[in-house]
């Protein structure tokens, strides 16, 4: 594809962020800090019954205690609702689609749903009334595993539907049952997938400032979808799009968690137009845990068919997906984020997979980092392993023998989707040289032989992923609402200084300076003189925010066009002052130059000048050097990589240290190495503590117990180990700068490299299962079972 | 119940009338417009609430504003000496010790406390010490480097 004609200066350099000076310096506003005069506090009072009829809330106590200025029941709040709570993404035509209120009615159908809401003067005396609401609860029986859910007999969390069924949404290709059956060797598995909490270290925040005179609503809020939340919002609100601006401040972090629009978000619209002043309302780290959407919770059952020598015929799997106990934004579209890539970078000939939804009184689930891609890669790849261990051979050899070979256009797969761009054994190859494969393995057959009390396992990741979401009609064909297009404007000032609106709104990730690296080698501008905006539903008109590691190769996509926009009405203006044939003129330099005589030339800040002043205008040409471009990416883009992990397990003990770990991703055309560095690394550190430390756990009851910062085990410093990263690029062939995505890449990566090297350390005891998280007494009670020989 | 309380934050006194029950880090926050501490769990785990009282590290969230009077309180605020950044956070633009940047003013006042009183820890040591809070996003590495280099520039060598 076309690249830019001008030597890249920024883009691929190590530049350093932008964003960091006020961020170090207590200067960055998050959504907490936003202070409106005459604002008054929100607390949601929640159900500490999983599942419970209400019967009645006395508001009448709370009512009456110092600075509260009003109390709402679900039913008080009703009349402010034009629609629910809003899903996007309604998989199949027969989906049972529970209404979703933002103050539960009836029943409270997880522990945290919001059953009454009191306003007052302060955060303390709203705290403080909040304990003062009585709610008469009639506690019902609750359902708390996807199986349970589907049994018969099984408590209802939504009694409309008769069952506990949200929707079946398949997928097959090919005679798979056939393959199956006449296939030599079939390989089947259940992996279960815990359910995780994203935790964001900046809890949600939301402030609403009405102007009641004029109808009008500006919403700051800790949120990675301000254009989403403004559309929705608006539809579950009535308030007219056009009155309602949403503006996400710095927002601490998201994974995930904040591609939601948030039951608070409405209520604190609702109080707002209600009372006529600003309401704030900012989440307790206890409520994060309870009504911040959880990610994952699958239950996995795969299988493959081979040859005898492990090489690949079909890939066959069922999964069980936990909804929770109501349907937010994305929730039953991010299986289908991996619905695509069961059959991982490999070749198959047949392919089905099928995913049921399924609701729980539990907390409902939505996006986390990965969203669908980490489940299907950690069924795949702890599959390859299995097949590998059944016919005898080296996991890396199987993975070896069945690779896609390498390629740099679109190429089909046995999914139906065309891969962008891979090559996925040289990949693997750089990564067993540099985590020293051979050397492992002797000093594992060491260990073995010796009976060491420390045993070493070698677990082997080759997965693939899927970003830059997403072709507008492919979502349409997987009945997503809205589109997959970001947009950019580059606006070039009189004075040379150019401001950038981008449609993605980063929490984290450094769009200012990844996005200036672009506009700079782009335009020849210095990168300090290109101010970013973005996050501002009244500043960039359209957008589609940041998720799904979307950003560079839609966004950042956007950009680049913008900027070839530019420089071509640029090169009109420029060949006309220079009284040139515009194919005269080449872009070297920052500069139009006259070819052949380079000291004739035209800058970008001056051809700008010249087009604010229109003194001197080609015939026809609008006066103003600024261009929008919305890019609708003609593929999604697939990222590749290789990790490996190995780990030592103290047999005595349990206890699992990883003791190296090589990742080498293959993210395509890379803006800024340093960036992308920290989102692997970042990635992997969660991705390992998925393997290793956390999961939701609940009780029978539907009670969450790993309900704070110090039950559900966060990795610090203490916890994590050193690992290596390189690369093997290579270019992405849906989009012109070659990029592909790296935000998810460590948590796809990183759970079934490390969970294979624990396996892969225990095998030789005969040890083939062990559920994440692999904590030492999981561990241990493997070992012990396999020792005992039983079974 | 509120009560008069004199405060010593950043080298400025600031005399506050305040409710006897809220935190430093809600007086800090609520009262002196002070946005720079952040909160992140409200109970004492993650630390991104971490200021120095009298030049040592602790969780702005666990200690009641009237328990600092007569104190010395440093913020992610008064840390810069007007233009020049302290070590530490020249240390973490260097070494990229951030990403969305909320736990980071807790980390930074952590590390600025530990080294002034202990400079040369090595990495073992450092690494107990980082793991007193949390981050989501960085996976500690970059944390832990820019606090090398922030520990190297503050050896009484190296000033």
């Amino acid at each position: 594809m076309a690249r830019t004609e001008q030597a890249q200066r920024y883009v691929g350099g190590g530049v350093l962020r932008k964003e960091d000076p006020e961020l170090l310096t207590g200067q960055g506003k998050y959504t907490d800090d936003i202070v409106v005069p005459g604002m008054v506090w929100a607390i949601v009072v929640r159900s500490p019954f999983a599942h419970a009829r209400i019967n009645s809330v006395d508001t009448s106590r709370a009512g009456g205690m110092p600075g509260v200025i009003a109390v709402y029941s679900g039913a008080d709040l009703a009349s402010e609702w034009a629609g629910p709570l809003p899903m996007a993404w309604p998989v199949t035509e027969d989906i049972n689609n529970p209404p979703h209120w933002p103050v539960a009615k009836d029943k409270a159908r997880f522990a945290g749903d919001a059953v009454a809401v009191v306003v007052a003067e302060s955060r303390a005396q709203a705290k403080d009334a909040a304990a003062s609401v009585e709610v008469d609860y009639e506690a019902l029986d609750p359902v708390v595993g996807v199986e349970a859910a589907l049994r018969d007999g099984a408590p209802l969390v939504h009694d409309e539907f008769g069952t506990n069924k949200c929707y079946t949404w398949p997928l097959a290709d090919g005679e798979v049952d056939d393959v199956f059956a006449k296939a030599p060797v079939v390989v089947k598995e259940r992996y279960v997938h815990p359910r995780l909490i994203p935790n964001a270290i900046e809890p949600r925040a939301i402030v609403v400032q009405p102007v009641p005179s004029q109808g009008e609503f500006t919403m700051w809020s800790a949120t990675q979808v301000p254009h989403i939340a403004k559309v929705t919002l608006s539809i579950t609100l009535g308030i007219p799009e056009s009155k309602f601006r949403v503006i996400a401040p710095e927002v601490g972090g998201g994974f995930g968690s904040k591609l939601q629009v948030y039951a608070e978000e409405a209520i604190c619209l609702a109080v707002a137009r209600r009372l006529g002043r600003p309401v704030k309302w900012v989440e307790e780290r206890s409520e994060n845990y309870l009504a911040t959407h959880h990610g994952r919770g699958m239950i996995q059952d795969m299988e493959v068919a081979a040859t005898e020598e492990g090489k690949l015929l079909g890939v066959r799997a069922k999964m069980l997906v936990d909804m929770g106990g109501y349907l937010q934004l994305v929730t039953p579209g991010i299986p289908l984020l991996g619905a695509f890539l069961y059959a991982g970078p490999y070749s198959a000939e047949c392919y089905s997979v099928e995913f049921t939804g399924v609701f729980t009184n539990r907390t409902p689930t939505d996006a986390y980092r990965g969203a669908g891609r980490p489940e299907a890669t950690y069924a795949v790849e702890r599959i390859m392993d299995a097949l590998a261990r059944r016919v005898g051979k080296d996991p890396a050899e199987v993975r070896r023998m069945n690779f896609l070979p390498p390629f740099s256009e679109p190429t089909p797969t046995p999914s139906g989707l065309s891969f962008d761009s891979g090559n996925y054994e040289a990949t693997l190859d750089k990564a067993l040289e540099l985590v020293g494969y051979d050397e492992l393995r002797k000093e594992q057959a060491a260990r073995r032989e010796s009976k060491d009390v420390k045993q070493l396992g070698v677990g082997l990741s080759t997965y693939i992923e899927m970003c830059g979401l997403a072709p507008s009609q492919v979502l349409a064909s997987l009945r997503y609402v809205a589109g997959g297009w970001d947009s950019a404007t580059i606006r070039c000032h009189p004075t040379g200084k150019v401001t950038v609106l981008s449609g993605a709104t980063p929490h984290g990730q450094g769009h200012e300076t990844s996005w200036s690296q672009i506009v700079a080698d782009a335009l020849g501008i210095p990168f300090d003189d290109i101010e970013i905006l973005h996050g501002d539903t009244a500043v960039v008109p359209l957008g589609m925010d940041t998720y799904g590691s979307r950003s560079v190769s839609v966004g950042g996509v956007a950009i680049h066009h913008a900027a070839e926009r530019v420089k071509e009405k640029a090169r009109k203006i420029a060949a006309h002052e220079l009284e040139v044939a515009e194919d005269d003129l080449e872009f070297a330099d920052g500069k139009f130059q006259v070819k052949g005589a380079p000291d004739k030339a035209k800058s970008i800040p001056e051809v700008a000048f010249s087009a604010w002043t229109a003194h001197n205008l080609p015939e026809g040409l609008e006066p103003g050097l600024e261009e929008t471009y919305v890019f609708d990416p003609p593929n999604f883009t697939y990222p590749s990589g290789a990790h490996i992990c190995a780990v030592e397990i103290d047999t005595d003990t349990g206890k699992t240290e990883v003791v190296r770990y090589i990742a080498v991703d293959d993210c395509g055309t890379i803006i800024n190495p340093m960036i992308v560095e920290g989102q692997i690394r970042g990635g992997v550190a969660q991705g390992i503590a998925e393997a290793l430390f956390e999961e939701a756990v609940y009780d029978d009851n539907g009670t969450l117990l790993t309900s704070s910062m110090a039950t559900y085990a966060i990795p610090s410093a203490a916890e994590l180990p050193r690992f290596t990263l390189a690369g093997n690029v290579t270019p992405s062939s849906t989009n012109p700068l070659g990029v592909k995505g790296v935000g998810e890449a460590g948590t796809i990566a990183a759970p079934p490299a490390v969970v294979n090297a624990v396996i892969d350390a225990l095998s030789h005891f005969g040890v083939t299962e062990i559920d994440m998280p692999a904590t030492p007494e999981r561990v241990w009670n493997a070992i012990q079972n396999a020792k005992g020989g039983s079974k | 119940m509120t009560t008069e309380l004199s405060l010593r934050i950043n080298g400025a006194t600031h005399a506050v009338e305040v409710d006897v029950r809220k935190t430093l880090a809600d007086v800090l926050r609520d009262d002196l417009g002070m946005h720079g501490t952040h909160l992140g769990c409200e109970h004492g785990v993650c630390g991104a609430c971490t200021v120095l009282l009298d030049g040592r590290p602790v969780r702005a969230c666990l200690i009641f504003a009237v328990q600092c009077e007569n104190a010395s309180i440093t913020t992610i605020e008064g840390l810069a000496d007007g233009e020049r950044l302290h070590p530490v956070q020249q240390a973490f633009i260097d070494n990229f010790g951030l990403q969305c940047g909320f736990c980071t003013p807790g980390f930074i006042m952590l590390a600025a406390g530990a080294l002034a009183e202990k400079p040369d820890m090595d990495d073992e040591e450092l690494r107990e010490l980082l793991s007193s809070n949390l981050c989501r996003c960085t996976g500690y590495r970059s944390i832990l480097l820019a606090v090398k280099q922030a520990a190297a520039a503050m050896r009484p060598a190296a000033r």
